[in-house]
């Protein structure tokens, strides 16, 4: 029993370095705010950079009421297929991005801010986490 | 002697199939830092309860530090900070490092409830709901109070809760993959981490509680 003790000790240590090494060297996903949504449904294919929607920032001005009932967005990241004739038809973004309640649509590079090749994808969820690959960040470039 | 050289070789092979998935790892992070597609960075992402990862360096980080805004976008730089909105918010330990809920309750924060009319109130429903888990942690109590601040009724039912006693499966598999809870905890509302866990799992058990039987421990005949 006591040789078996004494060969895995070491197994044990080079273990330990490895995952040390793993923890340190591990490079950090983006730190975006959490809940912020990145929406590429048709920005890419447009030439234009995708939409990043933040959500606290909504939050402080609206409860989630104003447009997850009322406007009828879907609870889920692209789920709506939003593109700019809706949104100047006064539907999703456009019911309060026209100018009145908030900024108007004049104001591109406010909402097409994210990285260009950026997948539709909810920042920082579970489940984007467990299921779904994380893009690439752009440091590694 | 022959039990002790099977012992021997189970505990090399154990240790070896613990050590061998680590040292693969090690290399391919080390390969990793300088290629350029890092594929780790799911890895790390994934396991947020390993302590030892690193913690997120900066919190709520601005726009055009955040790693998902462009910075050859003159418009990031237009936009808000995160702290700088957050300014006399009480704090909380996950997702925004903001108590969204404590803000409205102590009246700092007061979102409007219509598009256009900021005049009108939500309907507040206070009415407690105790789901009684099977697992030995606490039980579940669903505050509806706290919800229906935000929320309207047609957002959860009848889609994704059936407002009816007993007629909703819920497990934290269905939670953490988005489903009834998961729709927004874990996205926008207070994520799933360690430490969140009493806000939800806050009725601790009777003092008599038993684990629940299983079906064929119960049917067992010599049991």
């Amino acid at each position: 029993m006591s040789r078996t003790t004494k060969h895995s000790k070491w197994r044990y240590i080079l273990l330990g370095i490895a995952t040390w090494l793993a923890a340190f060297t591990m490079p950090q996903t983006a730190q975006a705010e959490y809940g912020d949504v990145v929406i590429n449904n048709y920005a890419d294919a447009a030439g234009i950079r995708p939409v990043v929607f933040p959500h606290w920032f909504h939050r402080i001005r609206f409860r989630c009421k104003v447009c997850h009932a009322d406007l009828g967005f879907a609870f889920k990241a692209g789920g709506n297929k939003i593109d700019m004739a809706k949104i100047i038809d006064g539907k999703f973004c456009g019911a309060c991005h026209n100018g009145e309640v908030a900024w108007s649509v004049e104001n591109c590079s406010m909402c097409h801010s994210g990285i260009p090749g950026t997948p539709t994808h909810f920042h920082g969820s579970t489940v984007q986490r467990l299921i779904a690959p994380a893009y690439k960040p752009v440091e590694a470039k | 002697m022959n039990l002790r050289n099977k012992s021997l070789l189970l505990s090399f092979a154990f240790s070896m199939a613990v050590s061998a998935p680590a040292m693969a790892n090690e290399q391919v992070s080390a390969e990793g830092a300088q290629s350029e597609v890092i594929h780790l960075a799911q890895v790390s992402g994934a396991n947020i309860f390993n302590r030892n990862l690193k913690k997120e360096e900066q919190r709520n980080a601005p726009p055009p530090e955040d790693g998902i805004h462009d910075t050859e976008n003159e418009g990031t730089f237009v936009l808000q900070a995160p702290l700088e909105a957050y300014q006399g918010l009480p704090p909380s330990e996950y997702g925004n490092y903001v108590d969204w809920v404590k803000a409205i309750d102590e009246k700092k924060l007061n979102p409007r409830w219509d598009r256009v009319n900021s005049a009108e109130e939500p309907f507040v429903m206070d009415m407690d709901i105790v789901r009684e888990v099977k697992a030995s942690v606490p039980d579940v109590v669903f505050p509806h109070r706290q919800h229906t601040e935000w929320l309207a009724c047609s957002n959860c039912h009848p889609a994704i809760f059936i407002p009816q006693k007993g007629a909703n499966q819920i497990n934290m598999s269905g939670i953490l993959l988005g489903q009834q809870c998961g729709v927004c905890h874990g996205k926008v509302s207070f994520p799933i981490t360690t430490k969140s866990c009493v806000k939800c799992h806050s009725k601790p058990k009777p003092a008599d509680w038993q684990p629940p039987l299983s079906e064929s421990t119960l049917k067992n005949p010599w049991r």
